[in-house]
């Protein structure tokens, strides 16, 4: 019984029968083009990926770095907004299966209306969320019932800085998963890890958390996920393929070959 | 109904902490900290001592007589201009600085608008050895180019700030950004009583100096501690939550807060936030923000580089929600003659935010044995290019 409710959700079903070096993939509603969110979903769906996560675009993103940045007030100069989002997330299900989160900042989602925008999203088949700035107290208090009520996981982070106390209590008020973020950092490709950073991923793995975690930001190429992948069910790429969209005349190719070259499958 | 921060964070239905777990740390160990630290006996000697010897205080209680000959009231200056820097910003900067050594913190950053906070952030930095970092828009670099120069020679780092309109929103978002980067030997100075909680009570907490030097002052000239009025400028709000602080619980004293109306408030080129905004979200709280109905920030407008932003503190949307406050709201225009007409009958050059508080005397219908408290919260050294420019004087 409580195994069939959990599997409802893509975000459950997926760490439930999908086994480890799970990529995930952000970019950018309504970037390059606006007309491009669904068509790069599905290409990513048939290049591999195994969650999408959709950013809606904010004027002050204040968590992400200079490219995630500038995909930000692209998609906006584009005329993206949640609305438009939503709409053009309509009949997604009937084209992917993959999981599917919004990311985003607070402010717009509060001007939307936190109801109707999570019943468009349960309506849309939009699996989880994540609100970088939305605080955990919060989300307790106002939104988790709403956002359960629309069975959309609410996607914590933690960062290397984050006390063992706080992961234990987030790890507790959430059943998606965690969302890892390698360093102290604003978003933004890098290259490798670092010692220090791998003490912190191993001090996580060995908190043996309930919740599966995704190890983010900083993932730019296959030696960065594979190397995370030692450490967590996957990782999360967000500003490579960002650029990767700003560069690319032939997405349907360029995506693929993207993938393959993260998995590092031939 | 209580108008400071409740034990949650908020003030009514605005405050909070609505930051990215990457600053949660930092933001939650000051908040753990920062009563305790404050409220130390060794901490407020210090601070006291500081404000007396190296800022001025306390700032004369200046009853401006042509002033109020002219408006038919008695007329106060506070005058922060007169403080070390120019500006009531020192205030804050001094408490955080003290605060930042007590955190172990070694190295500090800044946002900045005027400059004011800026260079009020280098100088007490270059006072205590400590690396400073200031984050200003491209655009503000321009128009208040004295102050980048002064804080340069105070050996500051200034990052112009090149995203959005190029203001102190933008400069805002670079400083939380360097301190997510950053997140273990820094501590951010927060120049207003904006962002997370704790910062606008903390900062609200060590500007409250004004209206305690106030109440004493005043009693002195007039024999009551109490106003009939006070009025002050309102960017972020530090220097009006300062100047209302002890009189927040005492309904007989008016509250003026007076906001940049820029071209007009319908012109599309305004920083009036209670006319313009709606409850939203940005920089860590839940305040009256200037946003599209799809909730992006909009670009705020003002020619004075202090009140350019599309926010207010937290405090001051409670005081406007609950009518504690009256907000009005002044042009580009009226603030700069407002400024002029204060330099030709006292002899005072006020910064162009502070002119703006001056603005509305003319519309308060005063009675002759009134007693106004305007807050002078800076003067203009920094505004002459503006002034020049604007010419008609
Ligand atoms: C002289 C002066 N007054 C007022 C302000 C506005 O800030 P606040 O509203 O926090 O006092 C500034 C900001 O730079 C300033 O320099």
């Amino acid at each position: 019984m409580e195994t069939q409710e959990l599997d409802k959700n893509r975000i459950n079903r997926l760490f439930r029968e999908k086994g480890n070096d799970l990529l995930s993939v952000y970019y950018t509603a309504g970037f390059p083009g606006p007309e491009d969110t669904m068509e790069i979903a599905r290409l990513l769906e048939e290049a591999g990926a195994d969650i999408i996560e959709i950013g809606m675009p904010f004027s002050d993103p204040v968590a992400d770095g200079p490219t995630i940045q500038a995909s930000n007030n692209q998609a906006l100069k584009n005329g993206m907004s949640i609305a438009r989002l939503l709409s053009g997330l309509r009949n997604m299900r009937e084209q992917i299966s993959l999981p599917v989160i919004l990311m985003g900042y607070i402010n717009p989602v509060l001007q939307y209306g936190v109801e109707k925008f999570c019943s468009e999203c349960e309506q849309a088949g939009v699996d989880g969320l994540i609100l970088p700035d939305l605080p955990m107290a919060e989300y307790l208090q106002e939104y988790k019932q709403i956002f359960d009520n629309h069975g959309l996981k609410n996607v914590f982070l933690i960062t290397p800085q984050t006390s063992e106390e706080r992961i234990r209590q987030i790890d507790d008020n959430t059943d998606g998963f965690i969302y890892m973020v390698s360093s102290a950092a604003t978003t933004g490709a890098k290259k490798g890890f670092s010692d220090e950073q791998l003490e912190y991923f191993e001090r996580i793995r060995s908190m043996q958390l309930q919740n599966p975690l995704l190890i983010g930001f900083g993932i730019s190429d296959h030696s960065t996920y594979s190397k995370a992948n030692e450490y967590a069910r996957g990782a999360i790429i967000g500003s490579a393929f960002i650029r990767l969209l700003s560069e690319t005349e032939d997405k349907e190719r360029d995506i693929k070959k993207f993938i393959k070259e993260i998995k590092g499958r031939s | 109904m209580s108008y400071l921060v409740d034990e949650k964070g908020y003030y009514g239905a605005f405050g909070g902490a609505y930051i990215p777990e990457m600053l949660y740390p930092n933001v939650e160990e000051l908040r753990q900290n920062y009563l305790s630290i404050m409220e130390s006996e060794e901490f407020q000697e210090e601070f006291r001592q500081l404000l007396r010897d190296y800022v001025g205080r306390p700032t004369p209680l200046f009853e401006a007589q042509r002033l109020s000959e002219k408006y038919g009231a008695r007329i106060f200056l506070k005058r922060e201009d007169l403080c070390h820097t120019g500006a009531h910003k020192v205030n804050n900067t001094v408490g955080q600085i003290l605060m930042a050594q007590r955190l172990g913190k070694k190295k500090i950053i800044a946002e900045t608008g005027a400059g004011q906070h800026g260079v009020a952030t280098a100088t007490v930095c270059a006072l205590m050895g400590m690396e400073c970092i200031v984050y200003m828009g491209e655009i503000d670099m321009e128009r208040q180019r004295p102050n980048v120069e002064r804080m340069k020679i105070l050996g500051a780092q200034v990052v112009p700030a090149t995203s959005g309109s190029k203001t102190l929103k933008d400069a805002t978002n670079e400083a939380m950004r360097h301190w997510i980067n950053n997140p273990s030997d820094t501590h951010y100075i927060i120049g207003s009583v904006v962002g997370p909680h704790p910062y606008p009570d903390m900062v609200a907490r060590f500007q409250a100096v004004i209206s305690e030097e106030i109440r004493w002052q005043l009693e002195k000239q007039t024999g009551s501690q109490a106003p009939d009025y006070v009025v002050a400028c309102v960017g972020g709000g530090s220097n009006a939550a300062g100047a209302y602080y002890h009189y927040l619980e005492d309904p007989e004293v008016k509250l003026i807060a007076v906001e940049a109306g820029g071209l007009g408030v319908d012109s599309g080129k305004s920083a009036a936030t209670t006319r313009l905004g709606r409850s939203g979200v940005l920089h860590g709280s839940k305040t009256l923000l200037m946003q599209t109905e799809d909730g992006q920030v909009t670009e705020p407008y003002s020619i004075s580089a202090g009140l350019d932003y599309p926010g207010i503190g937290p405090m001051h949307a409670h005081l406007f929600t609950s009518g504690r406050g009256e907000f009005l709201d002044v042009t580009d225009e009226d603030a700069m003659k407002a400024g002029i007409e204060l330099s030709r009958l006292e002899g005072i050059i006020p910064a162009i935010e502070s002119a703006h508080a001056f603005a509305v005397l003319d519309r308060l219908s005063l009675e002759r044995d009134d007693v106004v408290v305007i807050n002078l919260s800076g003067r203009g050294d920094k505004d002459l290019e503006t002034y020049i420019k604007w010419g008609k004087y």
